[in-house]
């Protein structure tokens, strides 16, 4: 009783003295028992076992053999869908959608500009093989085993044209959008491709209300745009496409010869089929060649401009940076520019750091996202002065073909070429009836 | 005809030599990484000397049921009768009734073992990861309890949802092999 009293005032004289606060540690002592009592273990629950990594690399490996496989040789849209609806279920809803190629970009990106950061090597796998699969097949991982790009392939019921000239001023957010990862990933800021994931919530079946909405309104705008965010968000997407225009064997239309029937034209609910093209006739052939002068004119300008417009925004993109952030909380309430402190300022006065020291970090930061915002910008001078170039150059074409970057691989026009129908007819044939 | 040929062959040649310097990259890149690496994975934890119990792994995680739990270093723990984790700053009584306890969810358990000492175990399916009673623990006790994400709930995202939430940066990326920041017992 008397020990209970001690100790009770002792607990009063800690409220009266929060000052103590600082020397936290051991205020009572452990005591010594004398009833034989042992001291229970803290628990301490292992992570999952990293042979479930090698799994499900080993599965991912699989599927995109298969994928290559179905695409190339079995040509048969069926036999792919079966595949797209068992990547959905194990990439998607069984891992959850994560680690994702998608996400390893920022791995890769922080592993190389942070050297205390390793990559695990799963992560380093699923960024490395589908692009090494695209270098040889073409994007095969967008056509089958993608679970982002699966989940929106399958509500497509009515697909809608888009213009080629807003498909390509659309596809410009997805550079913006890689490029602001990079930038995010290198300075350690964030990982906004996870942070912004619009199907991950579906996927772990809960997740924040934003992404929710943002999700949903995806997949409604799927159901009549095919697949939007792998067209006009997706940052490894951009990647795929440089690497799919390498490609040693891309998805073809016809198995044999394009007879140019034009039955195709309107198979590709992505709009990635580009028809054969026509010699300009002789008045526009002058206007587009001045046309073109004009933005290879423009292409170092844009650069200059965006590198400059970029390196003017280093301010809000620095606040991206958790440290930034409290830098610029603790100096508006040092300056009494803002009443009372957060979670954020206590956070950091608990530390005991002095803010001067704070500050110096800050300021740090943010002439690094001086740089990345002068590189990120400038970038997306070169993608918007590319995509101008681009669109504005005609390629010779004699023949139907699926575009050599945009394919997704998901193998919908097959059934469309009446060539496809006689080489199914010759197989038919060719298998003996007992 | 002969010039288109070559200009043919050029382009080609110019598309190959490309497609295997893309290749070579790849795998320059993925030997470097994988040589670089002595670790197998990476998996999410809280600095318990940072943490300052703000309440948000209780809300932020993407589970359901946060992956961050309350766990005890015994060791620290003074087995105070009047643990300022277990009852509220001013009880009404010094007893187990439910409007004298910290814990929102009752998973503190409370047992005799010897005058004047008293146990105190977290009941694991009960606790929510708010840090209530670790904030009580760190300001009038000895810090025995702390909040640590549990490695069999943990999904471990890419980015982890509670990281970016956390006020004090207290989330750290540390290696699958030392999973837990534990606090450490100076005797």
């Amino acid at each position: 009783m008397m020990l209970r009293f001690l100790r009770f005032t002792v607990f009063v004289f800690a409220l009266l003295a929060p000052s103590l606060a600082v020397c936290q540690e051991y205020r009572f002592p452990p005591p010594d028992f004398e009833s034989g009592y042992e001291l229970p273990e803290t628990v301490v629950p292992p992570p999952r076992d990293s042979a479930y990594e090698y799994v499900d690399t080993a599965v991912f490996l699989l599927a995109l053999i298969l994928a290559s496989y179905l695409i190339h040789k079995k040509r048969s849209r069926r036999a792919i869908y079966a595949l797209v609806i068992f990547s959905l279920l194990y990439f998607g809803f069984w891992r959850r959608g994560c680690i994702c190629p998608i996400g390893a970009i920022q791995n890769v990106t922080l592993t190389i500009f942070d050297s205390s950061y390793a990559i695990p090597i799963t992560a380093a796998i699923f960024f490395v093989l589908p692009l090494v699969f695209t270098l040889f097949f073409g994007r095969t991982f967008c056509g089958a085993v993608c679970p982002l790009g699966m989940i929106q392939d399958v509500v497509l019921v009515r697909p809608v044209k888009v213009p080629l000239w807003l498909e390509s001023a659309l596809r410009v957010l997805a550079y913006a959008y890689l490029g602001a990862a990079v930038l995010f990933a290198a300075t350690g800021s964030a990982f906004i491709i996870c942070r912004y994931d619009p199907f991950v919530a579906f996927f772990r079946l809960s997740g924040n209300w934003n992404l929710l909405v943002f999700g949903t309104s995806l997949l409604l705008i799927g159901v009549f745009v095919g697949r939007p965010y792998c067209r006009f968000l997706c940052p490894y997407g951009v990647l795929l496409r440089q690497f799919s225009r390498l490609a040693k064997w891309r998805v073809t239309i016809t198995p044999t010869e394009c007879v140019k029937c034009r039955l195709c034209e309107d198979a590709c609910p992505f709009g990635a089929i580009r028809e054969p093209t026509e010699d300009w006739p002789t008045g526009q052939y002058r206007i587009a060649k001045k046309r073109l002068a004009l933005f290879l004119v423009l292409l170092p300008v844009l650069v200059a401009g965006g590198a400059w417009g970029g390196h003017k925004l280093k301010a809000p993109l620095a606040r991206m940076h958790p440290t930034v952030r409290t830098a610029e909380r603790v100096y508006l309430e040092e300056t009494g520019q803002i009443e009372g402190t957060d979670d954020v300022s206590d956070a950091f006065r608990a530390t005991g750091r002095a803010s001067g020291d704070l500050y110096r970090e800050a300021s740090m930061l943010r002439d690094r996202f001086a740089l990345g915002g002068a590189l990120l910008g400038g970038f997306l001078g070169f993608v918007v002065a590319g995509k101008l170039i681009a669109l504005s150059v005609r390629r010779r074409r004699s023949d139907y073909e699926p575009d050599s970057a945009g394919c997704l691989a998901c193998g919908r026009c097959y059934r469309y070429c009446p060539k496809e129908h006689e080489r199914l007819n010759q197989k038919k044939e060719r298998v003996p009836a007992h | 005809m002969t010039r288109n040929k070559d200009v043919m062959n050029r382009r080609k040649f110019l598309r190959e030599g490309l497609w295997g310097a893309c290749l070579a990259g790849l795998g320059g890149a993925t030997g470097l990484s994988v040589a670089r690496n002595n670790r197998d994975n990476m998996v999410w934890q809280i600095d318990p000397y940072l943490c300052i119990q703000c309440g948000n792994c209780a809300t932020y995680c993407v589970l359901e049921e946060s992956a961050v739990k309350c766990v005890h270093s015994y060791a620290k723990c003074g087995y105070c009768d009047l643990c300022t984790a277990y009852l509220v700053p001013e009880p009404t009584a010094l007893d187990t009734g439910a409007e004298n306890e910290m814990c929102p969810t009752g998973a503190i358990k409370r047992t005799f073992v010897e005058d004047p000492y008293y146990e105190y175990t977290i009941d694991e399916s009960l606790c929510n990861g708010c840090g209530k009673c670790v904030k009580g623990c760190n300001a009038f006790g000895n810090g025995s309890l702390y909040l640590q994400v549990r490695h069999d709930r943990c999904l471990n995202c890419n980015e982890c949802a509670i990281a970016v939430a956390c006020p004090s940066q207290a989330f750290k990326r540390v290696p699958a092999d030392q999973p837990y920041l534990l606090k450490e017992v100076v005797h």
